[in-house]
């Protein structure tokens, strides 16, 4: 059994494209030693992405006395919950949780809705206006957000769309400038989803909606019960990445809803709401206290990423975000 | 909807007016939320700007800030020149390395999926907040780099004397240290980069590969003949997308300068100068590079 495997493992190697190896007839000596080549350089390469997280999250349960302890380096000799109990009631996190939550669940639906719609449109139907359209998605992701991020805050300060309202209003301090971003597909990076989004539909062929269309299926119809099912891999990573980048985002949330409390500006302010005035200059207590916020902010998304990445881990070839 | 409301118009109409109803949504976007405030944008930067009470009133001022920007202002320059070299070797080297991560990847060895998992990591911890929290306070950010250990180890005298014995001049072994030091930086980068490049390599049907065999191909031919022209459009929308991704990015020393322009004492008209500048330079830069690197990719339908 193991001898048939193995000779399955070296059929498919010569298939896959890969410059390290030479003719594996040659010897078994070579391709051991590659394994162990590729594992060192794996190990190393993850181990640099994933140690701060793991000297953040040792660093959590130190007390001040830690910090300055020479002997402590990754096990605390005075572990402490402090940490968390400071940093959880001074971000309010239940509220904040929930409040980040709301707001980047809503809009990464809204925006997986318009821009799998968009796409779809460019995509797979003939019409002069699609490559144009395409075009100006990409744009939109070229174009640096500090160029009109200012104006739209102005439109969205003084509301009144082609006049029809007596007095402008403002939509400032509301979910609604977020709302309209995502439905209409211009929320930030959403180019970079129609292209995904894009790419998907592309792939794949032609005969299952002209199948449907025979049939006497509507053209929503057939987008609805057969595109759609099929193209779920790639429409949870544009899920990912959009609720991601929505629950992270500090930059459009402190402009459009300074009020609203939710994680991001919580963990901006946290030092200064334990320490005061004076934390600034207290880089140590900020440090402990930035480092904690910032584990209880990531921990819900690094879990949503757990339970998500099975789908396009393992499958990116189904996601089909290839190029041609 | 069904067919019968499209009777009356021929097939190719029904496909104009379903492409442009799919797309509608994006259309109004691009012409409201995008379209109208790049061009008050433009406005601005030809004005200065006031907020009043009841709305925010605008004097015209004509090139002045744009003149301002370049002769008066002490850093933006330099700092567009700084910016722009950093851009050539850290885009350079982030698709070396996403393109030889994603070949790795793409072979069959166990536990492949744990290392996948954690190679797209970054993709989700690097925005918005983190990134502020990063750049505010070295110490406590949480995608520090991980190399205190290696950093410390080439600065003991041992290894120093060590290195000394090759009488290699001290910038160069600075420099060395330089781009050590941004290793961790161009991993974390590179996520998004990996995640297309490995879906290209999957696409490559296995019968060129086969082909191939049947000729008698070693496996550098397979290398140079089959695998970088099938992956030549995707290298080259990796090439456009990192370059985005690091100009736009807000650790960039430019784009900082320009938000606390914007927000702080200079007023929102010098800083919208700046962003236009900047968008002009970004945009040459792409346009340049896409017409370059064009001739090489191959389209094979």
């Amino acid at each position: 059994m193991a001898v048939v495997h193995k000779q399955v493992k070296v059929k498919q190697h010569k298939y896959h494209a890969n410059v390290f190896k030479s003719h594996l007839t040659k010897s078994k000596f070579l391709h051991y030693l590659w394994n162990i080549i590729r594992a060192i350089i794996l190990i190393g390469v993850c181990y640099l992405v994933i140690f701060p997280l793991l000297s953040k999250f040792a660093a959590s349960f130190m007390s001040r006395r830690d910090l300055w302890d020479n002997r402590v380096a990754w096990i605390s000799r005075s572990p402490t919950m402090n940490n968390y109990k400071l940093a959880w009631n001074h971000m309010q996190y239940p509220t904040a949780f929930l409040n980040s939550a709301k707001l980047a669940v809503t809009v990464s639906l809204l925006q997986l809705v318009s821009c799998t719609l968009v796409a779809y449109g460019v995509a797979r139907f003939r019409f002069k206006g699609a490559k144009i359209i395409f075009t100006l998605a990409i744009l939109t992701l070229i174009v640096p957000p500090e160029l009109f991020i200012f104006p739209l805050y102005l439109n969205f300060r003084y509301f009144n769309p082609l006049g029809i309202l007596t007095k402008s209003v403002s939509l400032i301090n509301t979910l609604w400038p977020f709302i309209i971003m995502a439905v209409t597909s211009t929320g930030p990076r959403n180019g970079l989803f129609i292209y995904i989004m894009r790419q998907y539909f592309k792939g794949m062929p032609r005969d299952l909606e002209e199948a449907a269309y025979v049939d006497g299926s509507g053209v929503f119809r057939t987008f609805y019960t057969i595109m759609l099912p099929s193209a779920i891999p790639a429409m949870v990573i544009v899920f990912l990445f959009s609720f991601v980048w929505q629950w992270n985002d500090y930059y459009l949330t402190q402009m459009f809803i300074p009020n609203y409390t939710s994680l991001p500006p919580m963990l901006d302010t946290l030092p200064h709401s334990v320490l005061g005035m004076r934390w600034e200059s207290s880089m140590v207590e900020s440090s402990l206290l930035y480092n904690t916020g910032s584990l209880l902010l990531i921990a819900p998304i690094v879990f949503l990423y757990i339970c998500l990445q099975r789908y396009f881990v393992e499958s990116v070839q189904r996601s089909g975000i290839t190029g041609i | 909807m069904k067919i019968r409301r499209f009777k009356g118009l021929s097939l190719r109409q029904q496909n104009v007016l379903a492409g442009y109803l799919f797309s509608l949504p994006f259309i109004i976007g691009f012409l409201l939320v995008f379209l109208y405030p790049l061009i008050q944008s433009a406005i601005f930067s030809l004005s200065e700007l006031e907020i009043t009470r009841t709305g925010y009133g605008l004097k015209y001022v004509g090139i002045e800030n744009f003149r301002y920007v370049f002769r008066i202002h002490p850093t933006f320059v330099r700092e567009l020149t700084e910016t722009i070299i950093a851009m050539v070797t850290s885009v350079f080297w982030i698709l070396v390395f996403s393109f030889f991560a994603a070949m790795i990847l793409n072979q069959q060895f166990r536990g492949r999926w744990i290392a996948r998992a954690i190679l797209f990591l970054p993709i989700i911890m690097a925005s918005g907040i983190i990134l502020k929290i990063e750049m505010k306070d070295y110490m406590t950010g949480i995608l520090e780099y991980g190399m205190e250990e290696v950093e410390m180890f080439l600065a003991t005298p041992g290894f120093s004397t060590y290195l000394s014995k090759f009488q290699l001049p001290e910038a160069f072994l600075e420099n060395i240290l330089l781009a050590i030091e941004g290793i961790p930086d161009i991993i974390r980068s590179s996520g998004i980069q990996i995640l297309i490049l490995l879906a290209g390599l999957q696409a490559i049907s296995p019968s060129l590969y086969e082909a191939a065999d049947v000729e008698g191909a070693t496996g550098w031919e397979n290398f140079w003949l089959i695998t970088l022209p099938m992956l030549s459009p995707l290298i080259l929308t990796n090439i456009v997308y990192t370059i985005v991704d690091y100009f736009i990015a807000p650790t960039n020393k430019i784009v900082a300068n320009i938000r606390s322009a914007s927000f702080g004492s200079l007023g929102y008209g010098i800083g919208s100068a700046m962003s236009w500048i900047y968008f002009a330079i970004v945009g040459l830069i792409l346009v340049v590079v896409f017409m370059v690197f064009s001739r090489f990719v191959f389209y094979h339908e």
